[in-house]
């Protein structure tokens, strides 16, 4: 059976991590589970879990008064979603929605950030790792801004 | 035959069978000779010289099947004087075609490999003949998987045989748009994104990619990060055009022509001069 711990070992996120930072991970990871349309969290709420996401997919919104809901990202198996638990003042920017049904190992952003202050080599792991994706999302929202797509490119 | 017209600056006259709408922007013409010979044989990733008369001309890829040469398909997008004096015209009427022009998407290099097609926005039109040639020969390749990035899901072209290729199970599709609303059910986020998403074998595999030039300059370093080799990747590029066959220069890309040498290019023909400033 799929523990949070094996969950944690076998995800694309946490290649080649030591595996007793795994375990030291594990100590604040829980399995969680979302049903097509549910909010994983809102704008503005506090940050405190970041989601590596086993299946399923991620809507990331943004809402605009006159435009409704806006899809600004998508995420799904292999991917992380969230970083402002990291960040102060760890409050969610955006809007995240299961818009499939959606299985993912919740890692608690408070646990973790004491966790990280106590042994400085996970700290360093996590935040390469985070900088690599907020680094990818980066050059992926510029190639979005470029519009490449409309007219006279 | 009409591949072998005498005079290659010399239009043959076709008239427009069908007409429709792909998206807001872009349509499809369907056309016929009318004269000589009613097939027309071209390989994928080739494009004709169409003419609007008194107008003028523009290079457009070959989005039919090859397989099916009594219909040859051009996909248009309206973005000028010559494209939109194409979508005024009607069925019935008449333009002049020269080609097939150029060189091809190396399907015969693909045989027992994986092959990975990339394509944004209109780049789907010069691809769409190569998955029809891959499905119809599908037992000589790996694994078969295009990517498309659009805009916007109103800017998806060619919903109809993407849903039927969906349906296949040996080909894999994934499409993602640049934005959508929330009733969009798909991926979203710019289609490099998506080579992370596949599974392949980065030794041994072929990518086709087209599209505009900085989302071919992105996926091209994406799938150098996953570890395809320059040899490996082959990208169709743009140029103005005038003869269409290598006499006037007006296509020169670095020390190449793209109507004679290209469209279809080995990235390592032109890794040198892709994407710098001058050329
Ligand atoms: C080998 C080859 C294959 C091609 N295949 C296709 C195809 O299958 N379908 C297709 O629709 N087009 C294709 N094109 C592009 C097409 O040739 C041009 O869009 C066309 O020549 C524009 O002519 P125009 O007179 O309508 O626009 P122009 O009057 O020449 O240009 C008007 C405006 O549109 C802009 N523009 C020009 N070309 C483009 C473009 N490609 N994308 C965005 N903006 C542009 C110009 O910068 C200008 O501002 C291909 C080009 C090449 C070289
Ligand atoms: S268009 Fe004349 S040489 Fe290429």
């Amino acid at each position: 059976m799929q523990t949070p711990e094996s969950s944690l070992a076998e995800h694309p996120f946490l290649k080649d991590l030591n595996p007793r930072l795994i375990t030291f991970l594990a100590g604040c990871a829980l399995s969680t589970q979302f049903h097509k349309n549910q909010f994983i969290f809102r704008e503005g709420e506090e940050a405190n879990y970041f989601y590596i996401i086993l299946d399923g997919k991620v809507a990331i919104e943004l809402f605009a008064p006159e435009r409704g809901s806006i899809t600004i990202q998508t995420i799904g198996e292999g991917e992380v979603l969230g970083w402002s638990w990291l960040i102060p003042p760890h409050r969610w920017r955006f809007d995240a929605r299961a818009i499939e049904s959606t299985r993912a190992i919740a890692l608690d952003g408070r646990c973790l950030r004491s966790k990280c202050e106590e042994d400085h080599e996970l700290g360093y792991e996590v935040l390469k790792r985070f900088a690599s994706v907020i680094t990818s999302r980066l050059e992926a929202t510029r190639l979005q801004l470029l519009d490449v797509y409309g007219a006279h490119v | 035959m009409i591949n072998n017209i005498p005079e290659p600056m010399t239009p043959n006259v076709f008239r427009i069978n069908k007409k429709y709408k792909e998206t807001h922007d872009t349509f499809t013409i369907e056309l016929e000779p009318t004269q000589g010979t009613d097939e027309f044989f071209f390989s994928p990733g080739q494009f004709n010289m169409l003419y609007v008369f008194g107008v003028g001309e523009a290079p457009i890829s070959i989005s039919g099947d090859p397989k099916n040469p009594k219909t040859l398909k051009h996909t248009i997008r309206v973005v000028g004087t010559v494209t939109k004096a194409m979508y005024r015209l009607k069925r019935g009427e008449v333009l002049g075609v020269r080609g097939p022009f150029g060189s091809h998407w190396p399907s015969e290099n693909a045989v027992g490999k994986d092959v990975i097609i990339i394509a944004g926005g209109i780049g789907l039109a010069p691809l769409r003949p190569v998955v029809y040639q891959l499905i119809s020969q599908r037992e000589k390749y790996r694994k078969v998987v295009l990517l498309y990035g659009a805009r916007t899901p109103e800017d998806i072209l060619y919903t109809y045989d993407l849903e039927q290729w969906q349906r296949r199970f040996d080909i894999e599709i994934k499409i993602t748009v640049d934005a959508a609303a929330e009733n969009w059910r798909g991926d979203v986020g710019v289609v490099t994104t998506l080579i992370r998403k596949i599974s392949f074998d980065p030794s041994h595999m072929i990518g086709m990619i087209c599209g505009p030039e900085i989302m071919m300059r992105f996926t091209v370093a994406e799938l150098q990060n996953c570890g395809v080799g320059k040899e490996n990747i082959f990208l169709s590029m743009e140029r103005n055009m005038r003869c269409g066959i290598g006499f006037c220069g007006h296509c020169q890309f670095g020390p190449v022509f793209v109507c004679k040498e290209g469209p279809v290019f080995n990235y390592e023909c032109i890794e040198n001069f892709f994407g710098t400033r001058e050329i």
